[in-house]
């Protein structure tokens, strides 16, 4: 379980806190989905969860232990984050990507054993990515790619994972797909954290939504309860109408048009 | 992606000493490889063993630790700072080296210890102010890789000004001194300097070995890193700093030879190998027998007259690199 209590972030030399005593749950076996506007703080709660960011009040918890307690392995045994952006220099065969994965668990000299073999194997075919393990990762398409990094994450085998915006520049089906991947794995067990803009997607798949305005927590809930015309309104600063979505009745967000004044 | 195979650390290996062989075999007085073997073993003529032994050995070993140190730190920092381009150079290092080298001759210091001191002196000084600067235009008390380069970039570029000017001054003597080191040469090799400088790339090669799992992982970028339990801002650090202190130690021995540390870590990525620990292992031997090669051909090709051996690197380096281009456009 993900748990953040109070938990304030803020970056030096800024006017103010990035993150402003945000408290909520990444419980176990649900998927917990973090919305709200650019700049409202979401990557920012990663990067407090990953110790890349200081923490001056409240707390960041995994199953009860302050990450700032944690070692860094420690921590990347306990959670598997999935980063936004990841730019890697130079390309290695899948495999072996998804294999650095293990690193929390083999350190600096220890020869992969044949758990390593198998949790490398286990991921892969989790993500659905058994087919690339003898590609380049500079051979992959976009959707590829996402479901590589994600095979390296599940291969951390930790009880937690972290997704942060992992669908963007993804066409609807590998969209899709990803969303349908996450939701497995959340019914699988794992406590599944993902950051996202896409609400609609979130509204159907997600257990809980926090929405989050300016640092703090605007609302959150069942998405019936998040997906709420006057508080999006409120928090996006634009007309949206809710409708429901017709395959699974799910909330759905329709932006409206506004005439632009000149 | 071409497959790396067992064999061709035997392969590397073999070359290197097949080279260095002729390298000491070949010269003003040309020695037949039976001589050589003899003269190593300490037998034969007297001459022939004086000049083996105290002249070219030195210089072909010196030759290949120069290339082992510039080409794993390339390997290191270009996986480190996830920039194909990065190289020794880049940081500081051999602007910095050459500054302290140059303030020794225009002091009139003549003792071939004190300068490669100062060199070194000046090349680690050098990191530190581009460690200092990065930190300043950073936003937080965190430097960040990229920023780091830059700030290599710019304290390389205040050194060498710093250089013009005091050669600017300076006596024929200095300039010319001064400018025989810039060029890089392998030619004042004692066994001395071999020696300072083995030990100095056994601790820091053996580090950035010890340490390479984790280059591995800091090569996808510094979010991923934290993911994976390394702390990014420390280790990539840690492989900055070693990286700089192989290549001041090279600068200090042989001056400055360049394309080297930039060109040698991508051939060893060529043949197939990714993970940093084969990679700096593989990136040295390569190193090697490319300056002991060179240096081969400085002292042959224009002989009696002696080629720089920086400007022989840099001849071989820039075709490479232009075929090296063509093939990933």
């Amino acid at each position: 379980m993900i748990e953040f209590r109070d938990l304030v972030v803020s970056y030096p030399g800024a006017r103010s806190n990035a993150v402003d005593g945000v408290t909520f749950i990444g419980a176990r076996g649900k998927l917990t989905a973090l919305a709200g506007p650019n700049g409202s703080g979401k990557s920012s709660i990663v990067k407090a969860l990953l110790r890349r960011a200081d923490i001056p009040r409240g707390s960041a918890t995994i199953d009860g232990r302050d990450v700032r307690s944690l070692s860094y392995a420690e921590l990347a045994r306990n959670v598997a984050v999935v980063p936004q952006r990841e730019e890697a220099a130079f390309p290695i065969q899948v495999r072996e990507y998804v294999f650095l994965g293990r690193y929390p668990h083999l350190g600096l000299w220890r020869a992969p054993s044949k758990e390593d073999e198998l949790a490398v194997d286990e991921a892969l075919a989790q993500a659905g990515v058994q087919d690339l393990a003898d590609r380049d990762t500079d051979a992959l398409s976009g959707g590829e790619w996402q479901r590589v990094r994600i095979a390296r994450a599940l291969a951390q085998k930790s009880p937690a994972l972290v997704l942060d915006e992992p669908t963007t520049f993804l066409d609807v089906a590998h969209e899709m797909a990803i969303f349908e991947l996450m939701s497995s794995l959340a019914r699988s067990g794992l406590a599944v954290l993902l950051v996202s803009h896409q609400l609609n997607l979130v509204a159907r798949f997600a257990d809980t939504i926090v929405l989050l305005d300016h640092g703090k927590v605007a609302t959150s809930g069942s998405p019936t309860e998040v997906m709420r015309a006057d508080r999006l309104e409120a928090i996006y600063g634009w007309p949206v109408v809710i409708t429901r979505d017709p395959a699974v009745g799910a909330p759905a967000l329709v932006p409206l048009r506004r005439p632009v004044q000149l | 992606m071409k497959q790396f195979r067992g064999w061709y650390w035997l392969g590397l290996i073999v070359a290197l000493l097949a080279i260095a062989m002729i390298a000491v075999a070949r010269g003003a007085v040309s020695v037949s490889l039976a001589a050589v073997i003899d003269a190593l073993r300490g037998r034969g003529d007297p001459t022939a063993i004086a000049i083996v032994r105290n002249l070219r050995l030195p210089r072909v070993v010196l030759g290949a630790l120069v290339g082992a140190g510039l080409g794993a730190s390339g390997a290191a920092l270009q996986g480190a700072l996830r920039n194909p381009l990065a190289e020794p150079y880049l940081l500081g290092v051999s602007g910095g080296a050459a500054v302290g080298a140059v303030i020794a001759y225009a002091l009139g210091v003549s003792s071939d210890a004190v300068i490669t001191l100062a060199a070194f002196a000046g090349g680690i000084g050098a990191v530190f102010v581009a460690l200092a600067v990065a930190r300043v235009g950073g936003r937080s008390t965190r430097a960040d890789v990229r920023t780091l380069l830059i700030a290599g970039v710019i304290v390389g570029a205040f050194a060498n000004a710093a250089i013009m000017v005091a050669l600017a001054r300076a006596e024929p003597n200095t300039v010319r001194g001064a400018l025989w080191w810039m060029m890089g040469s392998a030619a004042d090799a004692t066994w001395r300097r071999v020696t300072w400088l083995a030990v100095s790339i056994l601790v820091a090669g053996g580090a950035l070995v010890y340490w390479a799992r984790e280059i591995d992982v800091l090569s996808l970028g510094e979010d991923t890193a934290a993911s994976l339990g390394v702390d990014a801002e420390r280790s990539g650090r840690r492989a900055f700093l070693l990286a700089a202190l192989l290549a001041a130690a090279t600068v200090s021995a042989a001056g400055l030879i360049g394309f080297v540390g930039l060109v040698v870590p991508h051939i060893a990525r060529r043949m197939g190998l990714r993970a940093h620990r084969p990679l700096v292992l593989a990136a040295g031997l390569i190193g090697a027998t490319l300056v002991v090669a060179a240096d081969l051909a400085a002292r042959t090709v224009a002989a009696p007259t002696e080629l720089p051996l920086g400007a022989i690197t840099a001849l071989l380096g820039v075709p490479f690199f232009l075929v090296q281009l063509r093939r990933t456009s």
